[in-house]
Order: structure tokens, then sequence, then C-alpha cells
């Protein structure tokens, strides 16, 4: 009984982590059909500034949920006034440019910060289920995909800002006519989508410690899950989690991390033979 | 239609269904070997869906479609060019950056060897008036010109059956009669299926017209009779008159 | 693209192999072996660059994992020939094998008709699936028959080529630069055949406009599988000869770093040619080497930057781009067929 209930905390961890990983690139690419391969990059910027915010003394909580994703919120307006918004509607060269731009991250910051991997320890401590000790943290995962989930949908359809993004990415030129500039729409999206990347990455920071190259093990499964879950962007991320998070966890418990990975892809494969626009592009349709 | 001699192409209760949208309706349609058709209808009417069901870009939701008496309802997308359709699409279709002798050769050099395709070619590119032009690049030239080079592409695989969606779209008055010419001159070997909005290059060609409505046949039946018709003329109302 | 003009007639592929076995005959007498050791390496990954710029240029197939074929043959040559010692059958496993891998996973991707996108997403994919897993065999445990997999730590001590039959005439450094010469000499020959023949006709049709050719009746999944499968055997034989160049091969060899550097090279050499990639290799390669002398700038940094500043700024490459340019100051008439009278009668340069 305690097993099955440490079970079940791991697979909800292994969706929510998918989750959080996912929703910036899900904002991106289910927004802007931008495809973004410096998504990686983003967490990983998002880990370095919630380690060197700590070692300037500031408080962990407030360095994840406040200087990760401003510091890669501002990166991504950046990055998007210079390099995304001149290529617009090229998917290849969008790619083959953002991968460019994730080297350069990955060079940058190997100069600046070394090629070690810098730590902190996971806060909050464990917990006893029966005999089996689970950390508290990774209860903190996934309440925060939860909230992370609700806030999406209400800033997409309550707020002002959600209605005009989503508009502006059904109809362009209508935004226009309504004197709303696209550009700034798509400038904001995308911050906001690298801000969320940044979050991402903070909180994994404790988890995983802090290395240039650590944005290689994300970028895969994030779109994989952004790609698997379809058009509508929340009941897609939702469901994509939920699928392949649950595979991944599954597998990786029968055997090894690896042969989780191997599981991942391979249902991402199947899925999509069968799925061929995703899973929202079946099932939920018009769901946002 | 003589008895005991198998149609060309016929479809038996043909029917696609796109989430609510009944596209096609239990369409029932028969083609001879070497007949000329034209398919009328307003926007919305289901004339594409059609075409997409005889290219094989769309299955139909029951229902079946033969041609020369075998079943083609499920096909893969390169099955219609091998089976004998050949088709020339709405927007011209063709390879954009190899000449328009690349292209014609591409299609006569699948079922011909060298030698024979290159004459096929030749041929091709005569009939279809576009010889002197055939080292031209296809993505530079006229709107009317890229028509004929699909034409001929078309053409080179001598195809049983040929569909052309709007093949007068957006021609001076000269291509238009020159299509006309074409399409006549083609058919005495082959069987066409034309889509077509424009009424009076239809009267060129047509000898019998088939009208869809909501994905439904409404009628079929000569030119003269289809435009005095009150059915044809009230779904047509307030439609530009051609 | 075009299928017309100098650059794909045979004249240039003439020219081109002409210089090739010039090349070939002359420099080995006179460099030394040190500095045809350093070219050797050039040309293996050169071959690399050949096979994504065959299926990228001319199939429009955007593989962003072509490294997992070239680790694929790395690996297939050191395993088979630890334990075969005799090199001849490890050779021709390190093609076959990578080519049933590429056969699979194209027959998936095809066949599947997924899109582009899911092809860069699913074969990145792969090639970091393949680092993880061969990564992760360091352990003694790991082995396939009495060739230990190594993990992280690669396969040492590879034993080099031998002329067939004859284990002890190993091949020499000499003999490594002529026969990767040689290697990439043929593979440019054998597919700048295949492009002028109607199987390469139809593949570039396909690529230029897939519902057209499919409606000749021309069945584009297997053409695309094809040509998948062939740059994936390409990529193979390229790694064979890596893991004879340095007698070792390391799980980096899967890596994104390597699958990116092949992007990289093709971009910058040119889309659309085969000796573009060759080009943009070369530059990278030695480029890369200038930067591993000094501390200031990371490889990653510079490869990013020129990554970004090619797809911006130069997109075409630079074999195409320096071919426009000549054939701007050489022609004396436009080409459109559309040019006003008036430009040709004033002498246009």
């Amino acid at each position: 009984m305690d097993l099955a209930l440490v079970v079940v905390i791991q697979v909800l961890y292994g969706i929510a982590s998918l989750v959080i990983v996912s929703a910036g690139l899900a904002v991106i690419f289910g927004m802007m059909k931008v495809i973004n391969l410096a998504h990686g990059e983003f967490l990983m910027l998002g880990g370095y500034s919630v380690v060197m915010a700590v070692q300037f003394g500031i408080n962990l909580w407030i360095a994840i949920f406040i200087v990760a994703p401003i510091a890669v919120g501002l990166v991504g307006i950046v990055l998007e006034r210079l390099v995304i918004r001149r290529l617009y509607g090229r998917m290849v060269d969008t790619m083959l440019a953002t991968w460019g731009l994730s080297l350069l991250l990955i060079g940058i910051v190997t100069s600046v910060f070394g090629n070690t991997t810098a730590g902190i320890s996971t806060p909050l401590g464990n917990f006893a289920i029966g005999g089996y000790s689970v950390s508290v943290y990774t209860l903190l995962i996934i309440a925060v995909a939860i909230v992370l989930g609700l806030a999406l949908r209400g800033v997409l359809t309550k707020t002002q800002f959600g209605l005009i993004a989503r508009g502006t990415m059904q109809n362009p030129a209508m935004a226009d006519a309504l004197g709303i500039s696209p550009s700034k729409v798509y400038s904001a999206t995308f911050a906001v989508g690298a801000a969320l990347s940044g979050l991402a990455g903070g909180l994994l920071a404790p988890l995983t410690g802090v290395v240039p190259t650590m944005g290689a093990a994300f970028v895969a499964k994030a779109f994989i899950t952004v790609i698997g879950g379809g058009p509508a962007i929340l009941t897609g991320l939702a469901s994509a989690s939920g699928f392949f998070g649950a595979i991944n966890q599954v597998a990786t418990f029968l055997s090894t991390p690896v042969f989780g990975e191997v599981a991942l892809l391979l249902a991402a494969i199947v899925m999509l033979r069968l799925l061929p626009q995703g899973i929202t592009g079946r099932f939920f349709k018009g769901s946002l | 239609m003589t008895a005991g001699v198998t149609p060309l192409l016929q479809t038996h209760d043909l029917n696609v269904r796109f989430g609510g949208v009944h596209a096609t309706r239990d369409v029932n349609f028969t083609l001879a070997e070497a007949e000329l058709r034209c398919v009328i209808g307003p926007n919305g009417a289901g004339k594409s869906t059609f075409f997409k069901l005889l290219t094989g870009q769309v299955k139909p939701t029951s229902g079946r479609i033969l041609f020369r008496g075998k079943d083609i309802s499920k096909m893969q997308p390169h099955d219609p060019g091998r089976l004998g359709i050949g088709i020339k699409t709405q927007v011209p279709s063709l390879f954009n950056g190899l000449s328009v002798w690349e292209n014609v050769w591409l299609s006569a050099r699948r079922t011909n060897p060298p030698k024979i395709a290159n004459d096929v070619t030749r041929q091709t590119l005569e009939r279809v008036g576009m010889l002197a032009d055939s080292k031209a690049i296809t993505g530079t030239l006229a709107h009317g010109q890229r028509q004929w080079v699909e034409l001929g592409v078309v053409l080179a695989a001598d195809p049983p059956l040929i569909l052309l969606d709007e093949p007068a779209a957006g021609m001076s008055d000269a291509e238009v009669m020159r299509t006309a010419e074409l399409i006549l001159e083609i058919n005495r070997q082959h069987a066409l299926v034309v889509v077509e909005h424009d009424m009076s290059f239809i009267r060129m060609i047509a000898k019998k017209v088939t009208v869809l409505h909501q994905g439904q046949v409404i009628r079929e039946d000569v030119p003269d009779r289809i435009m005095s018709d009150p059915l044809v003329q009230q779904i047509y109302l307030g439609k530009k008159a051609h | 693209m075009t299928l017309t003009g100098f650059t794909t007639s045979w004249k240039s592929a003439a020219v081109t192999l002409a210089l090739g076995i010039v090349l070939l005959a002359a420099l080995p007498s006179v460099l030394d072996d040190y500095t045809l050791l350093q070219m050797t390496i050039y040309l293996v990954m050169s071959v690399l660059a050949v096979s994504l710029g065959f299926i990228w240029g001319y199939s429009g197939i955007l593989c962003f994992g072509q490294a997992a074929f070239f680790g694929l043959g790395a690996y297939t040559y050191a395993i088979a020939v630890v334990n075969m010692n005799d090199s001849t059958v490890p050779l021709l496993l390190s093609i076959v094998v990578p080519a049933l891998f590429a056969a699979v996973l194209g027959y998936v991707i095809f066949y599947g008709r997924l899109s582009d996108v899911y092809m860069g997403v699913i074969t990145l994919t792969v090639t970091l699936i393949l680092f993880n897993m061969i990564n992760s065999t360091a352990g003694p445990e790991w082995k396939i028959g009495n060739a230990p997999l190594g993990g992280f730590n690669g396969i040492p001590a590879i034993p080099p080529l031998n002329w067939p039959g004859n284990i002890d005439e190993t091949i020499t450094p000499r003999g490594m630069f002529n026969l990767s010469f040689g290697v990439l000499l043929a593979v440019y020959a054998g597919l700048r055949w295949l492009i002028a023949s109607r199987i390469g006709h139809v593949i570039i049709a396909i690529k230029e406009n897939e519902q057209r050719a499919q409606l000749l009746g021309y069945d584009a999944r297997a053409y695309k599988l094809f040509a998948f499968t062939l740059g994936g055997a390409i990529a193979g034989l390229a790694g064979c000869l890596f893991a004879n160049w340095g007698a070792f091969t390391s799980p980096t060899i899967f890596g994104l770093a390597q699958s990116a550097q092949i992007i990289i090279w093709v971009i910058v050499g040119g889309l659309g040619t085969l000796v573009g990639p060759v080009v943009g290799c070369m530059l990278i390669q030695w480029l890369t080497t200038q930067i591993g002398t000094q501390q200031t700038f990371n490889s990653n940094l510079v490869l990013g930057a020129i990554l970004v500043v090619f797809v911006l700024l130069v997109p075409r490459g630079l074999v195409p781009s320096l071919g426009d340019l000549l054939a701007r100051l050489f022609r004396r008439r436009p080409v459109e067929p559309a040019e006003p009278v008036g430009r040709v009668e004033e002498g246009r340069a």
C-alpha cells in the first residue's frame, strides 16, 4: 500500500516535471509555431540565475520564482528582437538559428562559469510514507505544475492580454486592424514562454545541479510533449504530459532511466503515427 | 452507355463527411471511355472534394469508386498516376525549379525507356505549344504558360482519364480558346472530367454537364438544357453571369 | 535549385574529379606524414558532410541526427574487428549496420508520413538516446563478443584496416590518406552519377514538389527511404574511417555537438551542392582547431554564432553564393525571359 502511494507520487512527479519543463515551449510553439531549439538553454539560464542569486545571498524562493523568470524573460525579449522575428514563417530556418543560439548560449555560459556542475542542496527535506522516504520538493513540483496550469488558463481566458494574444495568433491582420501591434504581441508571448522556461530551470536547479549542457536532457522531451499534445496549448500540454510522463516513469521504474527515455520516444512515434495532429488534433478539439 | 461495356469511371453512393460537414452525398457518377464531362456548381458544392476523392487525397466515408471495374476507393497518393488518372490541379502544381523539358520528361519517363521518353517529351511539348520554351525554368513562366506546361506533364503519361481543375482560370480570351481547342483534341483519345466556373468556356467544350450542389448531383444533361434549367439558375442566383 | 547549368552538368563533375585525382596523386609526395594525418581527418569528415549534403540538399530530408549513423559505423567497425581480427567483414558491416538502422528509422518516418518538424525532433532524439545508451556501458559486463563497449571511456586501440585476407599487412598513415581521399572521390562520383540518373531526378523532383511527383505516380516514401538509407550508409563508412584514423571511438561521436557540426558544415558550405559541404567542413574543422589553441572563445560559442549569422545573412551558404557572384560577374545576358529588351541591348554585364 505504501509502495503504491510512493509509485503514484513518483508518476505524478514525472508528469508534473514534464508539464513544467514543456510549458514555456507550449506557449512559444503553440501560439507562435516557432520551433525554439534553444529551449533547453532557457532552462539552463534559469538554473544558473538561481545559483547565482543564491550565491549573492538572495532567498532561494525569490530566486526561483522571481529572479529566474525575469532574467530569462529578458533574454527572451532580446533574442526575439535580434533573431527570431526575422525568421517568422520559416520553420526550418528558425530551427537552425535557434540551434545556433543554443550553442552560443552554452558557449557563453561555459566561458563565464566553466564546465563543472554547480549545485544547491534540495530544500524542504523528506517525509516518510511507511518505510519509504519521499522528498517534499517532489510534492512542491507537483503543486507548482497544477498552479501553473491554472494560472496559464486564467491568463489566456480571463485577462485582456490573454485575449489579445490568442486573437493575434489566430489572425494577425485583424489584430493590426484593431490597432494592436502584432510584433509587440509576439515579443511579449516569446518573453512569457522564455520566463516560464526560466522558472522551470530554476525549479530544477536544486534537483539536478547546473551545468552548461543541462538543456540537452530536456529539449527532446519537451518537444515530444508539445508536438504530441497537438494544437490546443493547455489541454495538449496536460494530456501529453500525462501520457508521456506516465510511460517515462513506469519504464524507468521497470528498468533504467535510459530505457525510460527510449520508451518515451517509442511512445511518441507510435502516437504520432496514429494521431498525426497530436492528441488534441483528435480529442478535446476546440479546447484551449 | 452501351450495356456490357465497363465504364471508365464509376462511383456508387459515394459519401464523404468531415466532422459535421457532409461534403459529398450519395454521388453516383459514371464516365465512359473517352467521354468529356464538365462538372459545375457554386462554391462549396463539393467539386474539390469530388476531385480529391478521385486523386486519393480524401477517402470516402462510404461508397465505392471504380476505375475500369477496379475498386480504387482507398488509394495511396501515388496510385492515381499509376492507374492511369492524370490530374491538373487548380493552382498549377509543377516542379518550379526545374525546366519545362524536365517537368514533362519526368512524367514521360515513368512508363517509358529513356529514348522513347525523350521523343514523347518533345511531341507533348509541341502539342501544347511549349517546345520553344523547353529550357525555361518553370517558376519564371507566366500563369497561362504554366497551365499548358502542366497539361503537357499530364499528357506525357498518356492517361486514359484526365482530371482538369479550372483549366481556363486566369487566362486571357485567346488563351482560353486555345485551351478549349486543346481539350477537344485531347478528348479524341482520352476521357476528361473538367471542373469549371466559366460558362462560356463550358459551352465551347461540353457535351454533358454534371451539376453539383451541397455535395449532391442535382442535374446531369447537355449544356443547353442545364443553362435553362430553373433549379440550376436558382442556385446560381446572385452569382456573376459569365 | 535547378538541374540545369554548369554546376550540375557532367562537366563540373569531371572537373572536380580531375582536380581531386591530381591532388590525391600529388599531395603524398609533397607533404609529410604528420600533415597527411591532419588532412585525413578533414577528408573523413568531408565524407560525413557529403552524406548530409546529399540527403538534405537533394532529397530535402533535414536529419538532425546524422551523427547517429556516423557513430554506428565507427562502433560497428570497432566491435567487429576486435572480434574478427580480419577487417574485411567489419568494413562491410560498418556500412550495412548504419544503413539498416537508417532504413528502419526512415521507414517509420516516411511511411508514417510524419512531417518535417517531427523528422528533426525524432532524429535529434535518436542520436541523444544512442549517446546516453552507449555512454552508460562502462562496466565490464557490457560487451559484444570480445569487445567491451567501454561506456564514456570509449573503445581504445582499435585494430586498423588490413588488406583482405592478410591480417599482418595493415594500413599506414599514407595509406589512410589515400583511402580516405579515394573514398571521398568515389562517393562524390557515385552521387553525381545517381543525381544524373532517373532515380536522382525523381528524388530532386520529390523535394521540389512532393504532391506533383506523387500525382505522376512516383511513390515518394520509397524514394526518400532510399536516399535516407544511402546517406546513412555513407555516414557509416565515414565512421569506419574515423575509427581507423584515431584508433579510438567514444560516445561523443553520437553527441549533439557532433550532429550540430555536420549541419553547420552543410549550411556554411552550401545546401544544394556536394562540393559545398566539403568546403564548409574543411573550413569549420580548420576553424575549430584554431579555436582550440586559445582560451577566450569557446568553440560552442563560435560555432553557434556562425550558425546564427549564416542562417540570417548567408542562407544559401558559401559555395552557391560564390557561384551566384561569379555568374553575375561573367554573364552578359540576363537569364529570365521576361527581361525587357532594352536592358539586353545596353550590353548589361
